[in-house]
């Protein structure tokens, strides 16, 4: 027999594990093996010594400064008793989530697993929910990283696709020209964001920007973005808005393509109006389509980090520190655990919210699938 | 009467009452998104007193544009603008290369090869890698000692007791185990993967950042691909097979041929990705192996902003990336909806 050709032959038996194994072992190596040795660094006091890392086992410290100790007020923010407006606002979303609770209950479709994921789900959103209201609508209260990447993921993703779907409204009508708006709109998305960020810099240069006209006119050049909490905050969200407005308008208005016009001219001959049949026609068809993009836009928009890093450096104060800028600062300083602690949360708190985020549409969109 | 004259008008017509407003909104809108663009293009032709004295909009008309950025960004020694950019051409290109190649013939395996990973296995694989870290950690086990006696427990465990468990999983559990690995933020991961290289004395050199961007991006590559060998006919294969041709000579003599514009358009994606990355090369590179990003961030501390300078490395930064975008830009909004659509 011909060696070479068993060589090949003995290769082609291993071929299924040859085929799968590099991409497996790396993706092992560079994610579930780091996630494992960064709970333990979370979980300890590293140090770098000569000639390597020093460990020594502390249990929960790390996460217990965060949560409760020193650094609380940088992680969840300065509390204050909540005012009525707090109150009433923290009462709407418990009846909502009793009122969610008790449709499933009612659906008769319950399993164990199924009602203890939504009481942990429910449970979890009132603890955000609690946190967001008692740093925002209190005098006293300031928000931590916690909420202010809560503002960015929520509110930011909230605006972008809003903003997009309003304009691929627009454009799925004939008109002229429409390649030509989609390729524009399709150029911000390509842009690293750290390039993003130091243009929205120099855009929103009171005195030297392009708009400082406008600006001089209604008397505001003295004033500064940059030292106003909420003023640094929505020019982040502004620069990510820039950037991912686009990628909503794209996907949205290849969404809407995919829409039969039949079914919007009979609704029309039946005399319906224009929100009836964004109600009734457009809106189911797209909203698969919808919560698949606001979940990716979800999941990355946690890893916010570029753009609060060179446009604000986090300030003023901790502002706009995003929980991705908290870990880095605090790796910057050396402390390694607390950065780990930090990484940590913020894995949590994202996979809690984009699952919550499923488990919520889940049988809208199914609903609508069928 | 009414009925007949609305039958006839398509929902989808626009008149010209209609035409203007929409067009007004789009207008703003192309507007929105390309003016920064131009005034980053304009700044890096102004002098630095043009910039200081205020907003200047039109060149030749406003302004006298100049060179002297370029010159400066491109010409001086001392300011080394090549350097990274040749950093980022060489680590994207070759992690790009890397990652495709990686992760299509994973994503081909997962298509015409059905593999059933038993659960019990993987159960046992997370524990005994927890309990090496654990051991390496804590009780300062040599780690080569370590890898080496774990990797053989659990080889003994696949080749034994195994075999006992039948639960299992499939194609599609991997499939979405990839994916899922986009939920990550890489700040978790990336101090493990820091002191990992620093321990290896690896920080700041061109293999680490590979095969860490390679590492990021083999989910994506993966998936698009996966959907792609989807849509690849059987048949040739099939044939090939029969006149007893080996995986390998068919995975790259068939089925590579046939996927060239699914291949080149996941290339172009991965690269775009590379080429912003970010974050990862924060934590990794030092000088040695700074990339543009890091170059255009680290700007501002060293030298304040000297917008002029920074608006030249931007548009430098910037003109590759559009140049494929505006080629691929179909294939890469599919790109970047990976995750989510169920293949």
């Amino acid at each position: 027999m011909n060696p070479k050709i068993s060589l090949e032959e003995k290769l082609d038996k291993q071929a299924p594990a040859v085929f799968i194994m590099p991409a497996v072992l790396i993706v092992l190596f560079f994610s579930i093996f780091p996630l494992i040795v960064s709970l333990f660094i979370a979980l300890s006091r590293l140090k770098f010594i000569k000639g390597g890392v020093q460990l020594k086992f502390i249990g929960w410290l790390n996460f217990k400064k965060l949560l409760f100790g020193s650094q609380q007020y940088h992680f969840l923010g300065k509390f204050d008793q909540l005012t009525p407006v707090g109150f009433f606002l923290l009462g709407l979303f418990v009846l909502a989530m009793f009122f969610w609770l008790y449709r499933y209950i009612k659906s008769k479709k319950i399993s164990f697993f199924g009602t203890i994921g939504r009481v942990v789900i429910a449970l979890g959103l009132f603890f955000l929910v609690l946190i967001t209201l008692i740093n925002l609508t209190t005098p006293k209260g300031l928000p931590g990283t916690l909420v202010v990447t809560l503002i960015y993921v929520i509110l930011g993703v909230m605006f972008q696709f809003l903003i997009g779907l309003g304009l691929a409204l627009l454009c799925v009508k004939k008109i002229k020209g429409r390649s030509f708006f989609r390729l524009v709109f399709f150029i911000p998305m390509m842009i690293t964001p750290v390039g993003i960020a130091y243009l929205f810099r120099m855009l929103t240069d009171m005195t030297k920007g392009p708009f400082s006209p406008i600006i001089m006119w209604f008397g505001y050049e003295e004033a500064s973005w940059a030292v106003i909490p909420w003023g640094a905050r929505i020019a982040v969200m502004i620069g990510d808005a820039w950037q991912w407005i686009p990628f909503m308008f794209i996907v949205l208005l290849a969404g809407l393509e995919s829409l039969s016009t039949e079914q919007k001219e009979a609704a029309i001959m039946d005399g319906a109006g224009g929100w009836e049949i964004f109600r009734d026609i457009t809106w189911p068809t797209l909203l698969p389509v919808s919560a698949t993009i606001v979940l990716i836009r979800l999941i990355e928009a946690f890893k916010i980090i570029d753009l609060p890093n060179v446009m604000t450096n986090g300030g003023p104060g901790i502002a706009t520190e995003s929980l991705s800028l908290h870990s880095y600062f605090n790796w910057r300083t050396m402390d390694l655990s607390g950065s780990a602690a930090v990484g940590y949360l913020l894995m949590i708190v994202a996979v809690f919210v984009c699952l919550s985020f499923v488990n919520l549409l889940k049988n809208k969109v199914d609903l609508a699938q069928r | 009467m009414w009925k007949i004259l609305n039958k006839k008008k398509k929902y989808d017509d626009v008149s010209y009452l209609e035409g203007f407003p929409i067009y007004f909104i789009l207008g703003l809108w192309a507007f929105i998104c390309l003016f920064p663009i131009y005034w980053v293009f304009i700044t890096s032709f102004k002098e630095a007193y043009v910039v200081n004295d205020g907003p200047f909009y039109i060149p030749f008309v406003d302004f006298q544009p100049s060179l002297h950025a370029w010159e400066f960004v491109l010409m001086q020694e001392s300011v080394n603008t090549l350097r990274p950019f040749y950093n980022t051409i060489i680590i994207s290109i070759i992690s790009a290369l890397i990652t495709v190649f990686i992760g299509s013939m994973a994503g081909y395996a997962l298509v015409r090869i059905s593999y059933r990973p038993k659960i019990a296995s993987i159960f046992f694989f997370l524990l005994l890698l927890a309990l090496s870290v654990y051991l390496v950690a804590k009780l300062k086990l040599d780690w080569r000692i370590v890898v080496v006696s774990s990797l053989s427990v659990f080889v003994l465990f696949i080749l034994t007791l195994s075999r006992k468990f039948k639960s299992s999983l499939g194609n599609n559990d991997i499939g979405f185990w990839m994916i899922s690995q986009r939920i990550l933020p890489p700040v978790v991961v990336v101090i493990p993967i820091y002191i990992f290289f620093q321990q290896l004395g690896m920080l700041d050199t061109y293999p680490a950042m590979i095969i860490t961007y390679v590492a990021i991006n083999i989910p994506i590559v993966v998936w698009l691909m996966r959907d792609f060998f989807y849509n690849i006919p059987i048949d040739l294969e099939e044939n090939a097979a029969l006149d007893g041709a080996s995986r390998f000579r068919i995975f790259t003599t068939i089925v590579l041929p046939l996927s060239k514009p699914g291949l080149s358009a996941t290339f172009m994606l991965v690269l775009i990705l590379c080429w912003n990355e970010y974050l990862l090369s924060l934590f990794i590179s030092l000088t040695d192996t700074q990339t543009l990003p890091l170059m255009i961030a680290s700007m501002n501390t060293t030298r304040g902003p000297q917008w002029w300078y920074m608006s030249v490395i931007i548009i430098i930064m910037i003109i590759p990336v559009i140049m494929v975008a505006l080629f691929l830009y179909r294939f890469i909004i599919k790109g970047l909806l990976v995750g989510a659509i169920k293949g």
